[in-house]
């Protein structure tokens, strides 16, 4: 059985070693936080968002090999020696990510606090093959909120790389 | 915030024989239930978290008539399953119909049957009156505003509502529970996995402390049975049910040779309903017949101001979905 990691004889903290955005990652944390926390406090990474911190809005949106997650609901301990992508690892060599430049030519955004979020959604829903119509579009993309209600834009920007992918 | 330890047991003995011997132990697996009640909610305070999902419970065998869940397997991985898609579609439906993607991602098939309700004066630690925190509290929610709650298998002491989506079909296919524990394993039908409030609103199942769901067995559906699930909500994603139905249907010559009935939403449980399916079988397909199933399935409700609306809605529900599934609109 793997014990936590004791530091002054506590076994309430320990050490997680994960891989974030390509670059392998040491934290020491309390056993209470959670992944999001990890990323913005630990790591500095706060373009992940903390909105609801619940599991409701979406704003948390992380990949974790590969796959879309809430980072709220996330236990950082339990996600020792996983892969984590969050928007600041999604530009590669300093250019936008084809999702991003939709988002920035649809204006897909307003206040812009739920679209780092809503960007790491729309990657997975695209890579998960699930905007053949806009249907879908808005069903798949439900579990990101936007108070802004850019919700026609965030559709039209997502629409528009599917059509350049061949996915409709 | 209740600190707690982190352990990550090597396998399933050793995760049961650590809570089993640890009254204030839990299990973790997906989070998205348990830590939100811990972290979040603050409604709960093990101290000693055992992470299970390294464990080997993941995937799904079997064949096209039974599949064995493993209770690891994700929301997102069962309804991608395409024995799933081509003899039970009604479990795919429900899934997909349940949650978002990023917490389907996370949520496994064990941790939702395990789910606990939504009821909003048992999230709320504020909240005093909650015969499922603290027994013999009473129920804030008889009294106050209810809207997402039971009707069926409710009462005075609790009408918290059991919200899973996939359970209704689970519960309408038979699906067998098996559990592993300090003294062995055993399978239970969900049909008797989980247990009425009644004076006891507390316990919710029939798993003992340190007990363990391993995976659930399903039997799928036989070719010809057409199935299907209606979700009736408030918005039109991400959202709880208000009602819902998951059918299964058998039609030969126009008469229904075989049924199989579940409803969500209104029950403090996932809700089969065999009067209904009694009341179908041999019956010409229509919606005369499905009417009277609906009025047969819904007998010793339980409503408050806030909830009366669902005795209709439910039927109306499960006339809906046994019209589709059917192809008999008339």
């Amino acid at each position: 059985m793997v014990r936590a990691a004791t530091k002054l004889g506590s076994v309430t903290e320990g050490t997680v070693i994960l891989t974030v955005n390509g670059v392998q990652r040491e934290v020491f944390v309390d056993n209470q936080t959670t992944l999001l926390d990890l990323l913005r406090d630990h790591l500095d990474l706060t373009g992940t968002k903390k909105g609801c911190d619940q599991g409701a809005c979406g704003a948390c949106t992380v990949h974790v090999d590969g796959k879309r997650i809430v980072s709220c609901l996330a236990l950082a301990r339990q996600y020792d020696g996983r892969d984590v992508t969050t928007i600041e690892g999604v530009a590669a060599e300093g250019e936008l990510h084809p999702v991003q430049e939709a988002f920035v030519r649809h204006d897909g955004l307003q206040c812009g606090f739920c679209t780092p979020g809503q960007i790491m959604s729309a990657i997975s829903l695209l890579e998960e093959g699930r905007a053949s119509t806009d249907e879908d579009i808005r069903e798949f993309m439900s579990g990101n909120l936007c108070r802004c209600g850019t919700y026609p834009n965030i559709v039209a920007a997502i629409r528009e790389c599917a059509d350049r992918d061949g996915d409709r | 915030m209740a600190e707690f330890e982190y352990l990550r047991p090597d396998d399933v003995s050793g995760a049961v024989a650590t809570v089993t011997a640890d009254p204030d132990a839990a299990f973790l697996a997906g989070g998205t239930t348990q830590l939100d009640l811990m972290l979040k909610d603050r409604i709960i305070a093990p101290t000693t978290l055992v992470d299970i999902t390294r464990l080997p419970l993941h995937g799904i065998t079997g064949g096209s008539d039974r599949i064995r869940v493993g209770a690891l397997t994700t929301m997102e991985e069962l309804a991608a399953d395409e024995r799933v898609v081509l003899h039970a579609p009604f479990i795919r439906e429900a899934l997909l119909l349940g949650a978002s993607t990023q917490l389907r991602n996370m949520a496994t098939i064990g941790g939702n049957i395990l789910q606990r309700t939504r009821c909003r004066y048992f999230r709320d630690p504020m909240v005093a009156a909650c015969n499922k925190r603290e027994p013999g509290s009473g129920c804030a929610a008889v009294t106050g505003a209810a809207r997402m709650h039971a009707i069926l298998g409710a009462g005075p002491n609790c009408i918290a509502l059991h919200a899973s989506d996939v359970c209704v079909p689970l519960m309408a296919l038979d699906t067998v529970v098996q559990i592993q524990g300090a003294d062995g394993e055993r399978s239970v039908p969900l049909a008797e996995f989980y247990t009425l409030p009644g004076d006891r609103p507390d316990i919710e199942n029939v798993l003992r402390h340190g007990e363990i769901v391993t995976a659930i067995d399903i039997p799928l559906l036989p070719a010809g049975m057409n199935s299907g699930y209606l979700k009736v909500r408030d918005r039109v994603s991400y959202e709880f049910a208000l009602t819902s139905a998951a059918a299964a249907v058998w039609v030969v010559d126009g008469r229904i040779a075989d049924v199989r009935i579940a409803l969500g939403g209104v029950g403090t449980i996932p809700w089969r309903a065999p009067e209904a399916e009694q009341s179908l079988r041999g019956q010409r397909a229509g919606t005369r017949a499905f009417r009277a199933a609906a009025e047969a399935a819904i007998h010793d409700t339980f409503t408050v101001p806030g909830t009366q609306f669902k005795v209709e809605l439910v039927k109306r529900t499960l006339v809906r979905i046994l019209q589709t599934v059917s192809g008999v609109t008339s």
